[in-house]
């Protein structure tokens, strides 16, 4: 696809767009190879109260916690939560929110609208609110905060489509379509679909970002994954009684959020540069 | 040409720098305007036409650079001239600019009135002591002098046919047709008491029926005060009908320039004569030119149109051609005049 | 379906755009088409000329089933084809086709060439992998453009190449009437010369049926048989080309006529005598829409409107004062 290698050599180009690209892939690797990269792979979970509270040293690189457990390998096997959690909240939220967007801005007339006066009444919903009662409801844990942050992101993606579907209705090859006795649904999925794809990989790219943080913050209440899964919002809280005195205990997991966080919105925001003006571009002559 | 010349193009050179490279879009261009004439500058797309309009009065797109020749107006070299001086004395005032598009000229949320005195408050035919040295938004319009241009504001409007110029002051501009902008966009050329106005392509966005009324109008108007007009179009009907001369340019060169009459009766370049050729006739074949119009980006040596005419010869591709002719001038080595004299 | 019957039939078609207030309720309509009736034959050529605003567009549109009519019928090849909808409707399109003014944009920019000709034949035909190669091959040579240039995106070819491929799409379907709309609008008159040539050599070859529309009349008259003129929605006038140019009846067809441009000839600046513009569409004038600046227009004319009547059944004309 020569969209692809189009996009990756403009992402080059783009000193902060590369520079995002490069902090998820450090981030996306250090998940995928966390038992090869972290120091103490067998020790995530365990508990060695004589040593904990340790500074940072040759031995754990970033302290250990108040379970004695190594901080630096723990921030490792994190990543893989949080971005799983963003992942499948994210996924989960485009597999409802585009089609939605789809049937609302391609149907038009009273369907569209009350499908998007639906997605208005969950953009309404303040993200942290749903998920401490789902999780008053339900329980602390994983599949929770992920199920507050899809139910909660999904109106994201549908204004989008929704809006660049009606707009890509008045577009001359889309008349085309139509008048050459394309099928709906055809023309929907491979002529609008396609052209809606990239505002929907920005808007992807910047959720991660803003769903880590609330996936964080929701840990920092205590509602994400029970201890001692290495949760970074959660370490975050852990590290609360112990600081100012052990400040590597806030800082690991707070600086991984911030790189992953500014990772994911340097590169959405590149990408919504690199990928716009070519439409553009492709649509002039 | 007789008489003093009111514009003088001599050799002008403009490139645009673009993504892909440089494009030589006028290859050293000449045109004379005398005072009191209607011009027309034909062409077709890459032809240069609307560069060149634009350029007179230096509204080019900032990948533009001039690079050689000069234009003279009224004797004065105006690419040279200091640039506050052009903008207060000749830019809107001395050479005005009636635009193309009616649709877009307008601010679409202020009143044309407020537009149209806007104008006057800088372009005003009557001259004051106030320069605007204060910067725009605190200089003051002298209310004796904004009453006056009020007045010859109304009268112009009048002129044009806008019915009610006093309630048409009030408007905006969606309440008015393509037509109806395209008056008020002349009016305000006009009012300005312009010695030459340029229009590009006035009328190519109107239905014919008002293109016909559009251009009655600018003939009688420049006409009644002695406006020259330079009017860049793709149509030659349109130049038939109210240009007193015209001057046809291809990709960036202008091939050749005559008095209506002997142009149309004798045209004497091969690509004018094919151009008029490919008109629509009703019962003859119709004719193309053949090829394509060149990419100003490498554009062909010597005479631009050389791959496309059958009379080239080597010495087409090697240089442009010199100007030969004084009432109809043409820049060919194998103009048709000739090349009938020699057949014959 | 014989060889003399017609090929499009229209009665009364109409197409109205509803006006809505700013509360979202209708306080009038725009008449884009309003009572039109025409008939097609077979490999003719019929011209559609008129101002903006005339709904020679949304005829094209209508016809074409872009837009869904909200009065009168159509027949097609015999059948009828107005209250037809869905997978019916479409399959129409195999055999009555319509090119935007710019068939270059009629092109999806992220496809190739080759897959933008291919589905069309996907969508109507049975035809294998190696049968649709073959008649894209044999289209392509049909509109003078290479084959390698089916690898390529519509970006990267020129205008006028596009406009080519957007032909060829159309083509792929052997359609039997095509509706063109606009087809030389903001055309350079040397690429003009070149389209027209192309779409004539077209018709030969394809045995096409053709609907003319434009507002350049130089072009019709050497392209058209037969020409209909509307004027805010409505025909007005219709006649074989040559009947209508040299003896025009309506009085909006003179004017339109006296407005054209003539090199060599009489100068329009000096004889032309229309004034104004055509009345808002959204509230027209009683009786008939073009009375207010006609030249002839009397009493009778704002009671009842007139109606297309003909004396030798060739030339139609809506008019109280048509001279035969």
């Amino acid at each position: 696809m020569s969209g692809l290698a189009y996009a990756l050599r403009k992402i080059i180009q783009d000193r902060s767009a590369l520079l995002g690209l490069i902090l998820v892939g450090l981030v996306v690797l250090a998940a995928i190879f966390a038992p090869l990269i972290s120091t103490h792979p067998d020790a995530v979970w365990d508990m060695n109260p004589k040593l904990r509270l340790l500074p940072p040293s040759s031995n754990w690189l970033l302290g250990t916690d108040r379970m004695g457990a190594d901080i630096y390998s723990r921030v490792i096997y994190g990543a893989r939560i949080t971005l799983m959690i963003a992942v499948i909240a994210v996924g989960a939220s485009m597999l409802v929110g585009v089609p939605i967007g789809l049937i609302a801005g391609w149907r038009g007339s009273w369907l569209g609208e009350i499908l998007m006066r639906v997605s208005d009444v969950f953009l309404a919903v303040p993200q942290i609110v749903l998920a401490i009662a789902i999780a008053q409801t339900l329980g602390p844990s994983i599949e929770n905060v992920i199920l507050a942050l899809s139910i909660t992101y999904w109106p994201w993606f549908t204004r989008l489509v929704y809006a660049e579907v009606k707009a890509l209705k008045n577009e001359t090859f889309i008349e085309a379509a139509i008048a050459l006795g394309v099928a709906p649904w055809r023309i929907v999925l491979l002529h609008v679909l396609p052209n809606v794809a990239s505002p929907i990989i920005v808007r992807a790219s910047i959720g991660m970002g803003f769903t880590i943080l609330t996936a964080a913050s929701l840990g920092f209440l205590g509602l994400g994954a029970p201890p001692p899964a290495p949760e970074w919002g959660r370490m975050i809280a852990e590290s609360r009684e112990f600081l100012p005195q052990s400040w590597w205990y806030a800082l690991a997991p707070g600086v991984a959020i911030f790189i992953v966080v500014m990772g994911f919105n340097l590169l959405g925001d590149g990408l919504r540069d690199i990928l716009d003006p070519r439409i553009r571009r492709s649509h002039d002559r | 040409m007789t008489g003093e010349a009111l514009l003088e193009v001599q050799d002008l050179k403009i490139s645009f720098s673009t993504e892909r490279g440089i494009a030589r879009v006028l290859d050293g261009v000449n045109l004379t305007m005398r005072p009191g004439a209607i011009m027309g500058l034909v062409g077709e797309s890459g032809s240069g036409k609307t560069t060149l309009a634009r350029a007179i009065l230096g509204i080019l797109p900032s990948n533009a650079s001039y690079d050689g020749g000069s234009v003279r107006f009224a004797g004065q070299d105006i690419l040279a001239m200091d640039p506050t001086a052009f903008d207060r004395d000749i830019k809107g005032r001395r050479i005005a600019f009636v635009p193309q598009d009616p649709y877009g000229s307008f601010n679409p949320l202020f009143r044309i009135g407020d537009q149209i005195m806007e104008l006057m408050k800088w372009k005003s035919p009557i001259r004051d002591a106030n320069t605007g040295s204060l910067g725009a938004l605190l200089t003051h319009y002298p209310r004796k002098r904004r009453q006056a241009d009020r007045e010859a504001a109304l009268a112009m409007l009048a002129e044009v046919q806008i019915p009610q110029p006093e309630r048409a002051f009030k408007k905006l501009p969606e309440e008015f047709s393509g037509g109806q902008r395209q008056r008020l966009l002349i009016a305000m050329a006009m009012m300005t008491k312009p010695d030459l106005i340029i229009a590009d392509e006035p009328t190519t966005a109107l239905d014919v029926t008002i293109q016909a009324q559009i251009l009655k109008l600018l003939k009688r108007l420049a006409k009644d005060r002695n406006v020259s007009v330079l009017m860049t179009t793709h149509d030659m009907g349109t130049a038939y009908e109210i240009c007193d001369d015209i001057t046809v340019m291809y990709a960036g060169q202008e091939v050749e320039t005559a008095p209506i009459g002997p142009f149309f009766a004798n045209p004497q370049h091969p690509y004018t004569a094919r151009l008029l050729d490919s008109l629509p006739k009703p019962g003859a074949e119709i004719r193309e030119i053949g090829g394509e119009i060149p990419s100003l980006l490498k554009a062909p040596s010597g005479c631009r149109f050389h791959p496309r005419c059958h009379q080239a010869t080597v010495e087409c591709s090697a240089a442009r051609p010199g100007i030969t002719g004084s009432e109809h001038v043409v820049r060919c080595f194998h103009p048709l005049r000739q090349a009938a004299e020699v057949r014959s | 379906m014989n060889a003399t019957s017609p090929m499009l039939s229209v009665q009364g078609l109409a197409r109205h755009f509803p006006l809505r207030n700013a509360f979202g309720i209708r306080t009038g309509a725009i008449k884009a088409l309003d009572e039109v009736s025409f008939e097609i034959r077979p490999g003719e050529t019929l011209g559609v000329v008129g101002e903006s605003g005339c709904g020679k567009t949304t005829l094209g549109k209508t016809l074409a089933g872009i837009h869904v009519p909200t009065a009168g019928r159509m027949q097609f090849e015999g059948k009828e084809i107005s209250a037809l909808t869905g997978p019916q409707r479409r399959a129409i399109a195999q055999r009555l086709q319509y090119v935007h003014q710019d068939p270059g944009n009629a092109l999806d920019p992220r496809w190739t060439i080759r897959r933008s000709l291919d589905e069309p034949l996907a969508t109507h035909t049975t035809l294998s992998r190696t049968e649709r190669d073959a008649r894209i091959e044999e289209i392509l040579t049909a509109v003078g453009l290479p084959s390698a240039h089916l690898d390529l995106y519509p970006h990267e070819l020129s205008g006028g190449q596009q406009r080519r491929v957007g032909l060829a799409r159309i083509l792929t379907l052997k359609p039997r009437l095509v509706i063109l709309d606009e087809p030389t609008s903001g055309l350079d008159v040397s690429v003009q010369a070149t389209v027209l040539k192309l779409f004539r050599a077209l018709r030969t070859k394809f045995d096409l049926t053709y609907l003319f529309i434009s507002h350049d009349l130089s072009v019709v008259r050497i392209m058209c048989d037969r020409v209909a003129v509307m004027y805010l929605g409505r025909i007005v006038e219709i006649a074989p080309t040559e009947d209508l140019f040299s003896n025009p009846q309506h009085p909006y067809t003179r004017s339109l006529l006296s407005a054209i441009p003539e090199i060599g000839g009489r100068r329009v600046t000096e004889t032309f005598t229309l004034e104004g513009e055509p009345p808002d569409a959204g509230r027209l004038p009683s009786g008939c829409r073009f009375r207010g600046r006609c030249p002839s227009a009397a009493p009778q004319c704002a009671e009842i409107e007139p109606t297309l009547a003909t004396a030798d059944g060739r030339h139609l004309t809506a008019c109280h004062f048509a001279r035969t």
